[in-house]
């Protein structure tokens, strides 16, 4: 789960990181009085759950509050890669004499938490990892007893912070976010810039949180966090009835079971020359209600022309997947065409629940692929007699 | 031979009495797994799964008292950790933890602990271990699976199974098969186990299957290159997932240019593996490398 910028600073700042003032507003008239507090310039950032703010122009830099008002009657509202833009940020601008980079992240590598940080900070920190790696420190958290103050002072001093008050508030901010990263489950806490400003001092400018999704039930305050408003509505709704399931841009809807078959049915959908409108995992011993859900929500989706249903039953059983295909098709009526590759525990049983139906058979993934593919260039009207010869229901309706 | 699970498997089942380790239970006993125990704390005295399997309240009475050299753990994301820590601790050398959902920073420091045991942990989120006609730890379904030459290493459940499936179809067995599990952190990685198959003589050739997402194949590729003579047949699933979504397993995300299917199909192919453009395809590439 990702958090927005003012959720990451706030928890920041309630670790001892120090962060800049300002506060977030819904309104132009929130933005005037957070800027008019602040007596000073101000930055309006826009908060969305994407990158590239700044050049889709979500960021301004005012001076007056007159101005943060009219920047924010911009940027409120504002579509950015698809989200509405429906909160700022009004933080206080600050003028430093060098953005430099700290995180902490979960190395799958060395199975430990590793502190990364750079003296060369900013947006062009990915350009800096690619061009010049050794400006990059890597330092992995002690797996028992964590972040070690010597080891937060090695960071400090291998970025090259001589000064050794400069060193030592990094050394401050280094443990803060690692403490940060642990107690609240997170796989990314990073600060991007953390500057020096004119004076010396260290500063967090943005700061960015991933959580784990997997430790939120021992989180009920962050789970609460959550911004559905940057979630589409099928989105949440699969999340509801835990099913992962992701909109993609294409018109063939897939329901798979297991993350890497779902991703192996869109390659294969693809290599045949479709496109997947969705990723979606009904996961591990899925029942009637839940496949019955994940295809509602696969026909919610007015582009999806086909649907193809990969299962391949282990703990998942073929014929609880059959009920459910039926309980959902009695409630919505669709004309779009249904393939259907179902092998695996109880897979008869399954079979002889759907001979009755309208889907099409197929025996392995790349026939049901093909079939699927084939299907949605038809299209409705005629998709039972182009794509097959076993479906013969249709043969007066295309004669 | 095989690796890792086989005829003298002596296993326990950590979290025999819950809904899903009872059915997995039956399965692994039908197919002919040496269940010597189960524990479930609390509970220790029972006599479960009509009556065949003693469970006892820790891991460590199972040890001493049947013999337990294999534990398998199918309890609570949130109490997964502990029972692993515990396997580790009562002298259990191969451990599987199917159970999926554990906060990724627990398994920091489980992983390190389960080391200082020397103990070997597979998993967590993975369908665990299958060595045809021997062993069964885990939730693979047996009846897809043959003895026979070809060894599987996979990071995804469901598609191993339609891989295991698809050689059988064709008459070509296995030695074992392992799921090694989608999460961020696992105990047993892809080189770990292209190692064991290297050194077993059953193995005359193994399949890896990927996906997007970390380095673990770019590594794997490397090892490959530099110490596996079997020849290897690989897949990577996602190549067509859009970057910066996350698919289900935690390890099936991309961004940035880290993890991509394209990556790590390059680095296979130049550690000289051959790779399939799907699933479908991989078990007719095995019958040709083998020459078979």
């Amino acid at each position: 789960m990702k958090l927005h910028e003012y959720q990451a600073r706030d928890l920041l700042a309630g670790f001892g990181v120090p962060v800049t003032g300002g506060g977030v507003a819904t309104t132009p008239a929130e933005v005037f009085r957070i800027a008019k507090e602040i007596n000073g310039p101000v930055v309006v950032k826009a908060q969305v759950h994407v990158g590239g703010r700044g050049k889709a122009g979500g960021v301004k830099l005012t001076q007056t509050a007159v101005e943060a008002e009219d920047a924010a009657t911009r940027i409120l509202g504002m579509d950015i890669k698809g989200l509405t833009v429906e909160k700022v940020l009004v933080a206080e601008a600050i003028t430093y004499q060098k953005e430099i980079y700290l995180s902490a992240i979960l190395d799958r590598g060395t199975k430990r938490v590793v502190m990364i940080a750079s003296a060369e900070g900013g947006v062009e920190i990915e350009e800096v990892a690619r061009t010049n790696p050794e400006a990059i420190i890597k330092l992995p958290a002690h797996p028992q007893l964590g972040l070690l103050d010597y080891q937060a002072r090695e960071l400090a001093f291998q970025i090259g912070l001589t000064d050794g008050k400069q060193a030592r508030q990094f050394a401050q901010i280094a443990m803060a976010v690692y403490r940060a990263f642990v107690e609240t489950d997170a796989s990314l806490v990073e600060i991007n810039p953390l500057v020096i400003r004119d004076d010396g001092r260290l500063q967090a400018l943005d700061s960015k949180i991933l959580l784990d999704d997997s430790a939120l039930f021992r989180h009920p305050n962050l789970a609460e966090m959550r911004d559905s408003a940057d979630e589409p509505e099928a989105e949440q709704r699969a999340r509801a009835a835990d099913i992962t399931f992701i909109k993609l841009d294409g018109d063939i809807g897939c329901m798979v079971n297991g993350a890497g078959l779902a991703m192996a049915t869109m390659d294969v959908i693809k290599l045949y020359g479709g496109e997947p409108a969705n990723f979606l995992d009904i996961g591990g011993g899925a029942n009637k209600d839940k496949v019955k859900a994940a295809l509602q929500i696969i026909l919610s989706d007015p582009t999806v022309k086909a649907v193809l249903f990969n299962i391949f039953g282990g703990i998942t059983r073929v014929d609880e997947v059959a009920r459910g295909i039926i309980a959902a098709l009695e409630e919505v009526h669709t004309d779009v065409p249904m393939i259907a590759r179902l092998v695996g525990t109880n897979e008869e049983a399954g079979r002889a629940l759907l001979a009755e139906s309208s889907l099409i058979p197929a025996t392995t993934l790349a026939e049901g692929a093909q079939k699927a593919v084939e299907a949605a260039a038809h299209g409705p009207d005629n998709w039972r007699c182009v794509t097959i010869k076993q479906a013969v229901s249709c043969a007066a309706r295309c004669a | 031979m095989s690796i890792l699970v086989n005829r003298e498997t002596k296993l326990v089942v950590q979290g025999i009495t819950g809904r899903e380790g009872e059915f997995h239970t039956r399965q692994m006993i039908a197919y002919g797994t040496n269940v010597v125990a189960g524990v479930t704390p609390g509970k220790g005295g029972q006599k479960v799964i009509d009556e065949q399997v003693p469970v006892f309240n820790t891991v460590r009475e199972a040890v001493e008292q049947v013999g337990a050299n294999t534990s398998i753990i199918y309890v609570p994301p949130a109490f997964a950790p502990d029972a692993i820590r515990e396997a580790a601790a009562a002298g259990i050398a191969l451990i599987v933890c199917i159970t999926e959902g554990i906060p990724a920073l627990d398994m920091v420091s489980t992983f390190d602990f389960v080391q200082d045991y020397g103990a070997r942990l597979v998993g967590p989120n993975c369908p665990g271990l299958l060595t045809p006609g021997e062993a069964k730890v885990g939730i693979i379904p047996g009846n897809i699976a043959i003895p026979g030459p070809v060894g599987v290493v996979s990071k995804s459940g469901t598609l191993t199974y339609e891989v295991i499936d698809a050689l059988t179809r064709i008459g070509i067995g296995q030695s074992t098969c392992v799921g090694i599990g989608g999460d961020p952190i696992i105990g047993t990685n892809f080189i770990d186990v292209l190692d064991l198959f290297q050194q077993d003589p059953q193995t005359e050739a193994i399949v890896m299957i990927g996906e997007i997402g970390g380095t673990a194949e770019q590594e794997a590729a490397a090892f490959i290159k530099a110490n596996v003579t079997k020849p290897v047949v690989g897949f990577i699933a996602g190549q067509t997932a859009p970057p910066g979504k996350r698919m289900g397993h935690a390890g099936a995300i991309i961004s940035g240019g880290e993890g991509t299917a394209q990556e790590k199909i390059a680095a296979m192919e130049a550690a000289g593996a051959k790779m399939a453009p799907q699933p479908n395809d991989i078990a007719p590439m095995m019958k040709d490398v083998m020459g078979i």
